[in-house]
């Protein structure tokens, strides 16, 4: 088998007295899409932004394609950041800049391209997010789920062979949430790209997820297959899977 | 009590690292020109009016005060005397530091916060970009630049204030005032004012910047963080300039 895209080795990490991630450990394969579910406060934000050393843990290993990452500084950060792109859960959209200068901000930073050059990548990509023409518009002037797609485009302006995304689906409708959990899949199946996404939303996890990682309380559960996952007997990941389809099937 | 000793020396820890990661951005990368110039502009330019308004009272007001107070000793045709060095050595600096710092010191800790409750520096951060080079870079450069310009200008605005007053309700001859104004100023004078001034800019700057970038929890996080920022630069403008006095007055 290939080796792990990223590997999480006995992570912790705590802020003051709150203890986030207790002794973490799991891969995520190369190509995959791995779901990591867990209520609020779990901890699966804070797991996520370790992958790109947003945060650094306490004790343990964090490998992206076999390179331990965590005694990196910012500096030597930058060849894992522009590998693997990040979709935050507000979008995280430069205020001050419109659609096109979000979207080719990676690509000012990093590559020689012309401003024409920059531009029609800059269109490429929010075409595949489903969206044209929305260039001069400021974030101020979209919709949430807009923001959510133009941020999508911008994490994968750089042509990333991973994407992160810090639930991608909360606080949008669910038609718009449904747009979302398309686009993700659709990324994976045209970038051949990994996907990690941090979420709470079952529906969304169960559709776009080859595999799954519960997180409770800052320790790992369970990792599995989505059909694995149904039938685990582990009692407080079935809780969570229940509750998430009572509220679906209610709906 | 150890609890507020220790995260005060933890403030002043990250402090000093915003300030030497500030210093290595600039040398090892040239700063975009386009937004220093746009700094330069907003921080800048735009204190113009507050900066030459609290000069030409400022002046206007110590005019007649001396001219009342030396009346007594018959001394009062050397208000040109005192006016001029007090703006110049003094007030001129300082005030000009307290209005503007307040101005563009709170628009900065505003601005970065928001930017960092709403996870737009951890976006700048995925994207393998350096804050501290996108942000903090260019108004520390613009602020040094611009404050003693502003100073300068409030400097010749003051004593312009007093020669008002000397003219229009001491009855000098305005060009009795004026030479006064010349003897008394040394070049070392407007030096050891303009010495000051940089000092007082690069703590403006840099209190803002930190302030912002370490604003915590949403809209209140920020709020807090401005108000502090303004505490913060006061009065270390203030302290700062005693100790700045006896240093410039030892050589």
């Amino acid at each position: 088998m290939d080796a792990p895209f990223v590997r999480f080795e006995e992570v912790y990490k705590s802020f003051g007295p709150k203890k986030v991630l207790q002794g973490v450990t799991f891969d995520i394969r190369p190509g995959e899409t791995m779901v990591v579910l867990g209520g609020s406060g779990s901890g699966k934000s804070v797991l996520l932004r370790h992958i790109i050393g947003l945060h650094r843990p306490d004790r343990g290993r964090v490998l992206v394609e076999g390179e331990d990452i965590v005694p990196h500084d910012e500096d030597e950060l930058v060849h894992v950041r522009k590998k693997i792109g990040m979709l935050f859960q507000g979008g995280a959209l430069f205020d001050s800049m419109n659609v096109a200068d979000n979207v080719g901000y990676g690509l000012r930073e990093h590559t020689d391209l012309d401003a024409e050059a920059i531009a029609a990548k800059v269109r490429e990509k929010l075409a595949m997010v489903e969206l044209s023409g929305v260039e001069h518009l400021m974030p101020s002037e979209l919709s949430g789920g807009m923001r959510k797609r133009v941020a999508l485009a911008r994490s994968i302006a750089m042509e990333p062979r991973g994407i992160l995304y810090d639930e991608p689906t909360t606080g949008l409708d669910p038609v718009t949430a449904g747009t979302i959990n398309d686009l993700m899949r659709s990324m994976q199946s045209r970038l051949h790209v990994t996907s990690v996404v941090v979420t709470h939303d079952i529906d969304s996890a169960l559709y776009v997820g080859d595999r799954i990682a519960f997180l409770f309380e800052g320790r790992m559960l369970f990792v599995g297959t989505v059909e694995e996952a149904k039938r685990s007997p582990e009692p407080e990941l079935q809780k969570f899977l229940s509750g998430g389809g009572r509220v679906h099937r209610g709906a | 009590m150890t609890g507020g000793a220790t995260r005060a020396l933890e403030q002043v820890g990250s402090f000093s690292i915003l300030v030497a990661r500030s210093a290595r951005e600039a040398v090892r990368r040239r700063p975009e020109g386009a937004v220093v110039l746009d700094q330069l502009y907003h921080l800048g330019v735009l204190s113009v009016g507050i900066a030459t308004i609290t000069a030409l009272f400022t002046g206007m007001v110590l005019a007649i005060q001396t001219s009342y107070s030396l009346a007594a000793y018959g001394a009062k045709f050397f208000v040109g005397d005192i006016v001029s060095l007090s703006i110049v050595r003094e007030l001129g600096p300082v005030l000009t530091a307290l209005m503007v710092g307040g101005r563009v010191g709170a628009g900065i800790t505003a601005e970065v916060g928001t930017m960092n409750v709403t996870e737009q520096i951890d976006a700048i951060r995925a994207l393998a970009s350096s804050p501290i080079r996108k942000l903090v870079v260019p108004k520390v450069i613009a602020i040094v630049i611009m404050l003693p310009v502003l100073v300068v200008l409030s400097d010749f605005v003051g004593i312009m204030g007093g020669f008002l007053m000397a003219v229009t309700s001491l009855n000098q001859p305005g060009a009795f005032y004026m030479q006064h104004v010349i003897k008394a100023i040394h070049p070392e004078d407007i030096l050891s004012g303009l010495g000051k001034t940089v000092v007082f800019a690069l703590l403006i700057a840099f209190i803002a910047c930190y302030k912002g970038l370490t604003a915590t929890g949403g809209a209140d996080g920020v709020g807090r963080a401005t108000t502090e920022t303004v505490v913060a630069s006061s009065l270390s403008i203030l302290i700062s300039d005693f100790f700045l006095t006896k240093l410039f007055l030892a050589f």
